[in-house]
């Protein structure tokens, strides 16, 4: 629950980082109120702002009692004291104070609220948004008394700062903790090391703070060098800050203000540093310590080097321990029992091919194990999924069809590749994807656009007009082929709506939708049957990066310069769930394939993965020692690969929680990666214009996960990345913008060329 | 490295005499200088606020270019103004001043006429997205299509045949992707890895017997095929797909007296030698025996008297020479081998004519100074050797037609030699002493000559030199296979509208268009310039052609049998030898 804890919090600093959007989001509200959906409800009510007093004092209440009721203690806190409500006020007021809306709301544990979530339902849209109103309303409290005035916000969190020591002092202290721990013995000096960037950091700050420029300037010079190399793009934001007023609005500065730099550091070196510290009376270093770090301790034998090395180089150092605690339910849901009729149809189909019979016992195989439920997997309806249509029963028929036909692909058999180049792109490719059964490609362009092209045979046709539709005979067995105007066919089509750079696209697994995303802040819902869009989704004010559907369609998730990632769901016009947490840019979303959680990679160098139902963070991955541009699920859900732009591809076990390989080889970003359809083979795209694969396999049955690497989180990674690379493909001046494994392994990749 | 560290990350921050010069541009006429300072500090500060966070739209574009698209998305984050009226170009002709101690950078607005703008024609309409697929790798092998690069880089190449032993460290951490592979493949190999990696292993190992699969013979046999053949295209592709062709060809043929194969094996070097990705010192020690024997060989073709033999031993002879500029280093020392070769048949009595003359054309190729040194000297001494052939009464007639071809020969290349390094004026008689029975004939070939330099000297001063030529044996002014009635300089240049045609490009650039510059296409001024010399040139420029147009057939010979698309095929040369 830590973890939520965290998210909220950094919910707030979000919010007082950014109070543009804070207003938006408030106009947004109104917005609603106004239109009269939701005028009802008096928690929207409240801020905007016209509500009497008594009703905004409920609504807190009902606020603090959600809260609590998710533990979230700190917040409940700090809004408490805002609101000046004394506990016992509380306390009596929530007994009898649940009528309206907000009663609902509060009443039914979030469970409950929830499971109102479905598709159906004709509430549905209103609870949600009533929930979520709770998080707007909730942070637009904090905004607002952030935002209107930030002198006090800046001097509470730097309250530590204004405390100064002699300036000149500074460089004593640093280089007097520096030559304790280079004098330590070996065991203990790779973790007390972990200290020197966070110290080196908040001490520049501290002298910034106060106005020393010079000093500030001289003890950059001198120490700045002695930094790890990964830090170095931090390092030089940081060097471009010299005065106190650059302090506002600098976001890596609030980064480090808002959020404790999190070390791992074991009780052994602990207690040298501690003692080391109190024997010199090195007040000014502990006071750091003790303000701006977290210290997670553990028992045990301190950490070598090269483990330290390989989960340290996020913005906010590791992840803590008890934040990857959380049980995540990573196995794969039951597949759905295809209806008899259907199956007598496919039957059909296969004997007409002279096939007979030999489907009927596949089919069989497959449903005997999708019935053995897997312990790891979450409760069917634990989120809402769409009903499957007939159209989706179809295709799950022609998925299990190719299935059969798929090729076992393994060291000894690598897969084909086929790599589609976009040509005369003038350097304006910016996403690409496929649809699941590889008939389309869509890909989104720096000049705003979306095209789609059919790869197959059949061309892409629009839907006849409204009065032609009238006419056609709506009984008829062909009536899906005769809707089609035959006069639209073509192999592509352009769809025009994004007023800026396209960055994110994703087809619906039906086809029938695509979602693209922009610098214009806004996602956008296309209809690959008119092909025009349906819905702009706003809410991100700043470019969106990334955006996709989930597995069973209906929802989707998208992340931002806003450094929050949302889930929505087509149907509503307003995020379901705000995903905040990371510290910076949210630069890649994916969905598990359970579609239970959601990955989301960040231009802080942490992966952080979602809890749908609830909105929590229920992992953090940090290891990654610059942005990551790409991540991909393993099919079975257990595990997660991720590439960043230090061209390194790492490994993770969802369900322990842990870094269980890395595989170096790219030089440079890799921007796609993905699992076979049976996980053996990992395929990854980079920048430098080379596609590669990994056995994956290999690379997850060698991780040893016994229960003391799971519960202290140390890792030893093999250094095999050369023995798991099975192949390196280089295109020709073609940087790899995505990858896609067709239902029968074969690999396509998609770039465009660059002429230069 | 901490020292690098540091002087990267050092702040920089605009000098405050931009931050005047900027006031003044607005009208503020006296900025303090604590102003100045205090001004030049936030705008740096904002200036790199911005750029960092252009960078950001740079990753997720997908590029390595920062754009001014960017830096006004990123502008746009900050909420504000970007810049308009500027054109997002790929390059921004920034130019640069100094004076005074004052480095100065700008930009150069030009006035331009608006009915200069109205009169232009439109621009073409640039070419619309278009989709292409091709395969990029066959059950893991990838195919040695023209999509695809070469297999295996030069710098590559030249590591694995200067440093085959490189001892490597399994896991080693290095930067170049192959060679990571490469690591890859030999630290497997060493645990006698699987048979699927054999292909990667081929590449890599150092020279040594291989077994041919069916589909590698079938391959090998198309390929030389398509060599020897008639059809032009698919020689073209396969001495482009690197084939690394195998020159005992050469001797097997040089035995056959079969001139045509001979010539045609010749172009093929050629080609090798003009395709930039392939590093062909490795087999040097294969070639230059094959192009030597073609040069000196005492016969080339059945019926020495009349086929043209003397052709090929010029073209050999500029191919060696083109190799002689190219490989020759300190350490080889090509150059000085091959002269001493030359040299030592040329001083030998005994030697037939069809060799003598090699060897005349094989150290005339070589330069001016060679043909002074050499040459020259000797000129008197064939003459008395021509001479006795042409007026001696008991000579075969072959005897005859060779003595006649090195007589023409020295004189070619001899008469803009002694026309560059004989002063005035040309005396028949001193010419008679000088160089004995040729000094007639030198003579009136150095007046020519002379004659021409000088026509030469008017005009090509106002013809501009646009010309680059990468190969200097691709240019006719220094073959000096002009007739000798021809011009020497190149003069005109101009691409035959045949090429034109061929050169115009399908609309679909997968592959890098080749550099116009490179293959430049020159006709003499007077027209007569040798077939032989066009037609060469002609060949290379159709060969880069080709492959980047798509009318290939590669598909056919490699798509058929995937399997043997393997980019090893130099291994065939140690274990097959052509019928």
């Amino acid at each position: 629950m830590a973890a939520v804890q965290d998210g909220q919090m950094e919910l707030d600093a979000e919010k007082e980082t950014k109070p543009e959007i804070l207003s938006d989001g408030t106009s947004n509200l109104s917005g609603n109120t106004a239109s009269g959906t939701l005028s009802s409800s008096p928690l929207t009510a409240a801020p905007a702002g016209g509500a009497p007093k008594m009703e905004d004092q409920q609504t807190l209440i009902a606020v603090l009692q959600f809260l609590k009721r998710n533990k979230l203690t700190d917040s409940v806190e700090i809004l408490r004291r805002e609101a000046g409500l004394g506990e016992d006020q509380e306390d009596s007021q929530a007994t009898d104070g649940s009528g309206g809306g907000k009663g609902d709301v509060d009443g039914g544990d979030a469970n409950s609220l929830l499971s109102r979530v479905s598709i159906t339902s004709a509430a549905a849209p209103q609870s949600v948004i009533i929930f979520h109103s709770i998080i707007f309303f909730y942070s637009y409290r904090f905004g607002k008394v952030g935002g209107a005035d930030d002198q006090p916000d800046v001097s509470v969190v730097l309250s530590a700062y204004s405390q100064q020591g002699d300036p000149s002092l500074y460089q004593v202290y640093y280089s007097g903790l520096k030559n304790f721990i280079e004098s330590v013995l070996d065991c203990h000096r790779a973790e007390l090391s972990q200290l020197f960037y966070p110290l080196f950091v908040h001490m520049y700050l501290e002298l910034v703070y106060n106005n020393h420029e010079n000093e500030a300037k001289a003890f950059f010079e001198k120490f700045s060098g002695d930094q790890e190399c990964y830090y170095q793009d931090d390092l030089r934001v940081l060097c471009g800050l010299t005065k106190k007023e650059h302090l506002k609005g600098n976001e890596v500065l609030l980064d480090f203000r808002t959020s404790r730099f999190v070390l791992r550091i074991s009780r052994d070196s602990y207690q040298l540093l501690k003692r080391h510290l109190q024997e010199r009376h090195n007040n000014q270093i502990w006071n750091i310590i003790q303000e701006h770090l977290y210290i997670d301790i553990f028992d045990g034998m301190p950490r070598s080097k090269s483990q330290i090395d390989s989960m340290s180089g996020s913005l906010a150092g590791e992840g803590k321990r008890e934040v990857n605690k959380a049980k995540v339910f990573h196995g794969l849901l039951k597949e759905p029992e295809i209806e008899v009729p259907l199956d007598d149809e496919d039957d059909e189909a296969e004997n007409e091919e002279g096939k007979p019979k030999k489907k009927k016992t596949k089919k069989d195989s497959l449903g005997s194990k999708s019935k053995k439920q897997d312990p790891n997997a979450p409760q069917q309806n634990r989120i809402p999924l769409p009903e499957l249509k007939d159209s989706d029963k179809l295709d799950k028929i022609m998925y299990m069809k190719e299935s059969t036909k798929r090729i076992r692909l393994g060291p000894e058999n690598l897969p084909s590749i086929c790599f589609y180049t976009f040509l005369n792109a003038y350097q304006g490719l910016t996403a690409v994807d496929f649809t699941d059964d590889s008939s389309l490609l869509a890909g989104g362009f720096a000049d705003s656009t979306v095209r789609v092209w059919s790869v197959t045979p059949k061309k892409l046709r629009k839907v006849k007009s409204a009065a032609d539709l009238n006419m056609i005979d709506k009984e008829s067995d062909d009536v899906l082929e005769r809707i089609m105007d035959e006069k639209t066919a073509s192999e592509s089509k352009i769809l025009y709506g994004h007023s800026g750079p396209v960055y994110g696209v994703s087809f619906s697994p039906d086809r029938n939708y695509l979602l693209s995303s922009s610098e214009d802040g806004t996602v956008r819902l296309w209809s690959l049957l008119t092909f025009t869009c349906l819905v702009g989704y706003k809410g991100h004010n700043y470019p969106v990066w990334d955006t996709q559907f989930s597995p069973f369609g209906y929802y989707f998730v998208s992340g931002g310069h806003d450094r929050v990632a949302r889930l929505w769901a087509t149907d509503h016009y307003q995020p379901l769930r705000i995903f905040a947490g990371h510290l910076a840019d949210v630069t890649c979303t994916r969905f598990h394939p359970n579609s239970n959680y959601v990955a989301t990679g960040s231009t802080d160098r942490t992966i952080r993965l979602w809890d749908v139902l609830n909105g929590n963070c229920v992992r953090i991955f940090t290891g990654h020692k610059g942005p990551i541009h790409s991540l991909a699920f393993s099919p079975n859900g257990k595990f997660l690969a991720s590439g960043s732009t230090d061209g390194r591809v790492l490994l993770w076990d969802i369900g322990h929680g842990l870094m269980i390989g890395e595989l170096k080889g790219h030089t440079d970003t890799i921007y796609s990666l993905k699992f076979s359809r049976d996980g053996e083979i990992l395929a990854s795209g980079s920048m430098d214009n080379t596609v590669r694969l990994w056995n994956s396999m290999k690379a997850f049955d060698e991780v040893e996960t016994d229960d003391f690497t799971a519960t202290t989180g140390h890792i030893h990674l093999p250094d095999n990345s050369q023995e798991l690379l099975l192949g390196t493909y280089h295109s020709k001046s073609t940087p790899v913008t995505h990858l896609h494994f067709t239902r029968r392994n074969l690999l396509l990749a998609a770039g465009a060329y660059n002429s230069q | 490295m901490a020292e690098e560290r540091r002087q990267k990350l050092c702040s920089v921050i605009l000098p405050t005499e931009s931050m005047k010069a900027m006031a003044e541009s607005v009208g503020v006429g006296s900025l303090q200088e604590d102003s100045c300072l205090a001004l030049s500090e936030e705008v740096s500060y904002r200036i790199k606020e911005i750029a960092q966070d252009a960078l950001k739209f740079m990753h997720h574009g997908k590029r390595r270019k920062l754009t001014t698209g960017d830096i006004d998305h990123a502008l746009k984050l900050k909420n504000v103004e970007p810049l308009y009226g500027f054109q997002s170009q790929e390059f921004i002709p920034f130019r640069f001043a100094s004076g005074g101690g004052r480095e100065l950078h700008f930009y150069e607005e030009k006035e331009v006429d608006l009915s200069d703008i109205i009169n232009t024609p439109l621009p073409r309409v640039p070419l619309d997205v278009s989709l292409k697929a091709h395969w990029l790798s066959i059950d893991g092998v990838q195919p040695a299509i023209p999509e695809n690069p070469p297999p295996v880089p030069k710098e590559q190449q030249k590591t694995d045949s200067t440093e085959p032993l490189k001892a490597v460290k399994p896991g080693q951490e290095e930067e170049g992707s192959i060679q990571t592979k490469g690591q890859g493949a030999s630290s497997a190999e060493v645990k006698g890895s699987s048979a699927k990696m054999v292909p990667l292993k081929m590449r890599m190992k150092p020279r040594s017997t291989h077994e041919l699969s069916v589909e590698q013979q079938l391959y090998y046999k198309e390929i030389t095929e398509a060599c020897v053949g008639s059809c032009e295209a698919k020689r073209a592709v396969c001495v482009c797909n690197k084939c690394y062709l195998f020159l005992f060809q050469v001797r097997v043929n040089v035995v056959q007296n079969n001139l045509a194969l001979l010539i045609y094996l010749m172009r093929m070097v050629k080609a090798l030698m003009d395709n930039p990705t392939l590093y062909l010192e490795k087999y040097l020690h294969e070639l230059i025996p094959a192009v030597v024997t073609c040069i000196v060989s005492k016969q080339l073709c059945l019926r020495p008297d009349v086929d043209n033999h003397w052709a090929l031993r010029d073209f050999a002879a500029r191919l060696m020479a083109q190799s002689c500029k190219t490989f020759s280093t300190t350490t080889n020392n090509i150059q000085s081998r091959i002269t001493k070769t030359f040299t030592k048949a040329l001083l030998d009595d005994k030697t037939q004519w069809t060799t003598r003359y090699g060897c005349i054309a094989g150290l005339a190729e070589l330069g001016h100074d060679v043909i002074k040194t050499l040459i020259i000297p000797r000129l008197s001494v064939e003459g008395a050797r021509i001479k006795a052939v042409m007026d001696g009464p008991v000579v075969s007639n072959i005897d005859k037609i060779g003595a006649d071809h090195v007589q023409s020969l020295l004189l070619k290349h001899c008469a803009s030699v002694v026309a560059k390094t004989r002063p005035l004026p040309d005396m028949v008689d001193q010419y008679k002493v000088d160089y004995g029975y040729l000094g007639t004939m030198l003579c009136s070939h150095v007046v020519k000559a002379r004659a021409q330099a000088a026509f030469q000297a008017q005009t090509v001063n106002r013809t501009t030199l646009t010309i680059t030529q990468p190969r200097p044996t691709l240019s006719v002014s220094q073959s000096g296979l002009s007739t000798s009635s021809g011009s020497r300089a190149p003069s005109i240049i101009k691409v035959p509208s045949s090429l034109t045609l061929m050169s115009t490009r399908p609309g679909t650039p997968t592959q890098p268009s080749p550099p116009a510059t490179k293959y430049i296409v020159m006709a003499t001024s007077a027209g007569a310039a040798s077939t032989q010399q066009v037609r060469s040139v002609l060949h290379i420029h159709r060969v880069h052609m080709i492959v980047h147009s798509k009318v290939i057939s590669v598909p056919r010979i490699l798509i058929a049998t995937p399997g043997l698309i393997s980019p090893n095929i130099k291994v065939f040369k140690y274990t097959f030898i052509l019928q």
